[in-house]
């Protein structure tokens, strides 16, 4: 799909998400709520005392039945209908070429933890933190911008022998 | 008068249900236009695929101008939505963690939710690494975290407004800024277009 007629719409997308649920498009929010309801599951009194998940199952709440965690279902069809219209749904490694399997897969956990603590300190990540952020002009959105981008650039120059190959080797 | 749910316009199962249906417009978007592709998303920070730069502001500008004209318009109160609260020291340290995990990872939550549901393994571990991430926050929070991230307490900030700037005018720079960052990228595209091979493109799709 054309790059700017995908970003029009998913526009649109955030417009409607805050338009009737009252809430930015997002996704680490949505796994927060998974982490929070698999804890109340299993440690109910646990969670209503812990200062963090406490927010989330007060007054006998299910951590996980929220807004974020039905629009994170939403994604995984949308996003097996979109590859079996274009051709792509199979099993595979993304990956740079010259890296081995086994390296991305390893490399791929260690970023993701990194999201997984970044996105709970800095309060959302990409999608809820800056995108949502930018279409209501929050300041959050614009510091979130600013760090994760431009860390990004400072790491991909460090780091450029993940999905580059290197010279003369 | 938006938006609707907090105000009870809206009944919680039809809440839920609309979430449902933007979720596939949101996974749909972000497959067909390469983001499951961690190659594509790694581009942004090397030059040689402009799509998801493309993709991401126009998402943004098209968002931000159609929430502006319909707050001017009274057709939503974006400050009875959940407007985020600005906490700028947390969010400049775990942005720049999550910087880190872009480069090392190629992925950023929900692109891998997507990838991962169109059979992309290092998706899967991404996604993994996430939860393992999350839980780690939790179990640790009282003693590494619970200062940190409640310190550097904005409130619920404007940007232009802060900087004094009139949000119209904030808007239209940010389009100039936008125009010039796409020109700029698909030249440096271009430039990598004669350096990478046939499979490299046909794999980005180029």
């Amino acid at each position: 799909m054309n790059p700017y007629l995908g970003g029009f719409i998913l526009g649109l997308l955030i417009i409607a998400a805050y338009y009737f649920a009252g809430e930015g498009l997002g996704s680490s929010g949505g796994f927060r709520d998974l982490a929070m309801g698999s804890i109340q599951a299993v440690a109910p009194e646990f969670a209503a005392e812990h200062p963090y998940i406490a927010p989330h199952v007060a007054d006998g709440h299910s951590a996980t039945h929220t807004w974020l965690v039905y629009e994170l279902l939403g994604v995984v069809f949308g996003a097996i209908l979109s590859a079996v219209l274009y051709g792509r749904l199979r099993w595979s490694v993304g990956k740079a070429p010259h890296l081995t399997k086994r390296r991305r897969l390893y490399l791929a956990l260690l970023g993701g933890i990194l999201w997984g603590v970044g996105t709970q300190l800095g309060r959302g990540c990409t999608s809820g933190l800056v995108l949502s952020g930018l279409a209501v002009n929050s300041m959050s959105g614009y510091i979130g911008l600013a760090a994760i981008f431009g860390a990004g650039y400072i790491f991909a120059f460090l780091f450029r022998s993940i999905w580059l190959k290197p010279k003369n080797k | 008068m938006g938006p609707l749910y907090p105000q009870e316009l809206l009944n919680p199962e039809y809440n839920l249900l609309i979430g449902f249906l933007i979720g596939i417009g949101f996974g749909f978007i972000l497959e067909a236009t390469g983001f499951t592709n961690t190659r594509k998303l790694a581009g942004v920070f090397y030059g040689y695929d402009a799509t998801v730069i493309k993709t991401f502001f126009t998402a943004a500008l098209t968002a931000l101008i159609g929430l502006f004209l319909m707050h001017h318009w009274g057709w939503i109160d974006i400050y009875k939505t959940f407007y985020p609260s600005t906490f700028w020291i947390p969010t400049l340290v775990g942005g720049v963690v999550m910087g880190l995990g872009f480069v090392v990872g190629g992925f950023c939550p929900g692109t891998s939710l997507s990838a991962a549901s169109t059979g992309k393994r290092d998706a899967w571990a991404f996604l993994a690494g996430v939860m393992i991430g999350i839980y780690g926050f939790i179990f640790t929070y009282k003693t590494w975290w619970a200062g940190l991230r409640a310190s550097g307490k904005l409130g619920k900030v404007n940007f232009p407004q802060w900087l004094g700037i009139k949000e119209g005018i904030f808007i239209f720079l940010f389009v100039v800024v936008a125009v010039i960052t796409f020109v700029l990228y698909q030249k440096w595209q271009n430039h990598w277009k004669t350096k990478l091979t046939k499979e490299d493109l046909d794999e980005l799709g180029l």
